[in-house]
């Protein structure tokens, strides 16, 4: 019996771990009466995969059994794998076993779909509603909500999960019906609505009864591969922005695909795309918090971001004659548009200049990253260059650095190759 | 040249002030009791801490500042780090001689940067012990954590491990300061243990104290841990970044495993594929 859950742990863990999101933030649930658990304030990253990725939740799968047969996803039905599938005690003494010796923030389940997706999405909400009414459990849980399962369902799921999420995939619906024939958009797409018509409703009315019960507090998020089929970066942001403002989501997340099966229809790589994911998510990060629209960042010209430099960069060196800023008098929002100064950095300027005349040596102190926010701020009038840079200058000072000797340029262009792929 | 000491307490160190401005003796340094003065020519003041002076000059610094700011001047002391009562005193000296409230923003200046700096250092160490704080559940019920911050940050997380485990007995014990803080169900208090579960003063739990079902959840973190990795994107770089070695003592994830880690062989991509991503 011990040696099985191992096992079964050893299968269902190792299939969930491709769904990215990891975040337990944005709870509001507090510990009342006693309780075990409490997933207010910020997220927890308990611990770190050697692949540097935050481990903050127990992600795993209720089974890996799945009528499915996604040519993308290793649990599809035609792949020769071990299958298992944990009963829902099971799962909820995982939970509660590892959330008291402080190993996670709370639980991530997701599922292959067995029979339909009501009977899935059924024993996925019974977990939660274990936790939270027979453990007086307030940990984080995420549950995924399954493709085509009821509007039922997903009220009921949201009454005990913090987050719910649907994953998109795939950037388009024709690389979907390509990759996954038995899914499309709509069936995506209702169930979000769903979630967001809901999240709606229920803020309304916490604002006449403070009673009503809660929903999904911590909201929706998605998932698209990256990589897997053709689309831009362009194509990608866009949909992500429209899904941002349509469907109210906290996140989307971008994951760079993994080769899992061999398929015709998926194109061989030997490693996942890490640099283009992380450029995604940067150009993500900018448009949800500093302001940039997606059009600023990629267009019909330029519609990949650049994998070299970072996008807010590769923007400030495309758009130069908005530079360089006074930073002792420009406005919040353009000080947050300029390369190596982030939110914090520049609240601080605004907060300091009140008091002094800042120097170069007090942004270094704030922690604005001088090596690339140099080339675009003066202070006090002054640059601290004391010649004009092109924008290709500009770009390989940063890249390769400014003594760059032959010997460590190639050092880092081999570098580059390497993580580029 | 004014030395003062003081017995090592906050109160004590709040007291230091008080009597500073109280003669306006402005200190060159500040000690704990017992230390050396700087040089023959100093002179030495012993400070008996005064709980009604130290209220007040806490107080004085709480109307004055951000509750952040003031929070920050509590981390400096537990932050322990060399300099750091002479830190304070300036610190408390530039906000009770400026007019303007909010000097706490004032980075331009290299006292309110530094306590700012360490604000940030003592969250940082406080958020990593929230994380990486690892029970263990004895035979009677207790849940055991041993730990070791770079700072004094355990009584900055006592409120956050009540909160979360209310209805679980537990003892947090540093052991580099040889302290901890227990959780009775009812309420927190610090303890220092002359007879500790035998070999918690070293920071080890001998495995005949704990439960019968602890090593099975230990392996199963292990195992989770093992499989939530995708080895085609390892970065070992990252990792060392987050999770620091200094900290992988009382980690269970990063304890040597019962039996190897045995990769699920679910993939079926090409061999010569697989070749290539190695």
């Amino acid at each position: 019996m011990q040696t099985s859950l191992v096992e079964k742990l050893r299968i269902l863990a190792d299939s969930a771990k491709y769904d990215v999101s990891c975040s337990s933030s944005g709870g509001k649930r507090k510990n009342e009466g006693k309780g075990l658990g409490n997933a207010e304030g910020m997220g927890i990253c308990h611990s770190y995969t050697e692949d540097g990725r935050c481990v903050s939740l127990l992600k795993i799968l209720l089974t890996n059994f799945c009528i499915f047969d996604c040519a993308y996803c290793v649990s599809r039905k035609s792949n020769d794998v071990k299958r298992a599938a944990f009963t829902v005690q099971e799962v909820v003494d995982l939970t509660i076993n590892f959330y008291r010796r402080n190993y996670i923030e709370g639980l991530f389940l997701s599922s292959g779909i067995f029979k339909n997706a009501d009977y899935t999405m059924e024993r996925l909400v019974r977990v939660a509603k274990k936790l939270r009414k027979e453990h007086n459990f307030n940990g984080y849980i995420h549950l995924k909500t399954i493709p085509g399962a009821s509007e039922e369902l997903v009220k009921e799921a949201g009454l005990y999960a913090d987050r719910l999420s649907v994953n998109i995939e795939l950037p388009t619906e024709q690389s979907l019906q390509t990759l996954a024939p038995e899914k499309n958009f709509k069936e995506v797409l209702t169930p979000m609505g769903h979630i967001k018509n809901q999240l709606v409703l229920v803020k309304e009315e916490k604002k006449l009864f403070k009673s009503t019960p809660s929903f999904a507090p911590a909201g929706q998020s998605t998932q698209l591969i990256v990589g897997a089929t053709a689309e831009s970066d362009r194509q990608i942001l866009t949909l992500a922005d429209g899904l941002y403002q349509n469907y109210q989501l906290k996140r989307v997340y971008y994951s760079g695909y993994v080769p899992v099966v061999t398929d015709s229809r998926l194109p061989i790589i030997s490693t996942p795309p890490i640099i283009r994911e992380n450029r995604l998510y940067q150009a993500d990060w900018l448009v949800r918090l500093y302001g940039f629209g997606v059009n600023e960042l990629v267009d019909e010209q330029n519609p990949q971001l650049d994998l070299q430099i970072d996008p807010k960069l590769a923007w400030a060196l495309r758009n130069r004659h908005l530079f360089p800023l006074e930073i002792n008098t420009a406005e919040y929002e353009l000080i947050l548009r300029v390369p190596g100064i982030g939110i914090k950095s520049a609240k601080k300027i605004v907060a300091a200049r009140r008091f002094a005349h800042l120097t170069w040596e007090h942004l270094r102190q704030i922690g604005v990253v001088l090596k690339r926010a140099k080339y675009f701020i003066t202070c006090g009038g002054r640059s601290l260059e004391t010649r004009e840079w092109d924008e290709e200058a500009i770009r390989r000072r940063i890249i390769f650095g400014e003594k760059g000797s032959r010997g460590n340029l190639w050092g880092s262009q081999l570098d580059l190759f390497q993580q580029a792929g | 040249m004014h030395f003062y000491t003081y017995d090592g307490s906050f109160e004590g160190l709040l007291t230091v002030v008080f009597e500073a401005y109280e003669r306006k003796a402005w200190p060159d340094q500040i000690g704990r009791e017992g230390e050396a003065p700087p040089g023959i020519f100093a002179t030495h003041l012993f400070v008996h801490t005064d709980e009604a002076k130290a209220k007040r000059v806490w107080e004085g610094l709480g109307k004055k500042l951000s509750r952040e700011a003031w929070e920050n001047v509590y981390k400096a002391y537990l932050w322990e780090q060399p300099g750091f009562e002479m830190l304070i005193f300036r610190f408390a000296r530039l906000v009770f001689s400026s007019q303007q409230k909010g000097v706490e923003e004032n980075f331009a200046d290299a006292c309110v940067q530094k306590i700012a700096a360490i604000g940030k250092q003592m969250f940082r160490e406080k958020h990593r012990m929230e994380a990486f704080i690892r029970f263990q559940r004895t035979q009677d019920g207790l849940f055991l954590a041993p730990i070791s911050p770079d700072f004094n940050v355990l009584p900055l997380i006592i409120t956050h491990f009540e909160k979360r485990y209310a209805d679980q007995p537990w003892l947090i014990y540093d052991v580099r300061r040889q302290y901890g803080a227990y959780y009775d169900l009812e309420r927190v208090s610090l303890v220092s243990l002359e007879e500790a579960p035998r070999g918690l003063r070293q920071g080890h739990l001998s495995p005949d104290i704990l439960t019968e079902v602890e090593p099975l959840y230990q392996q199963l973190w292990q195992t989770y841990f093992d499989h939530v990795n995708i080895p085609e994107r390892k970065n070992k770089k990252l990792h060392l970044r987050h999770m620091p070695k200094r900290y992988w003592k009382y980690l269970t994830e990063k304890k040597p495993r019962q039996q190897a880690h045995q990769p699920i062989q679910n993939k079926q991509v090409p061999t010569k594929l697989r070749q290539l991503s190695r």
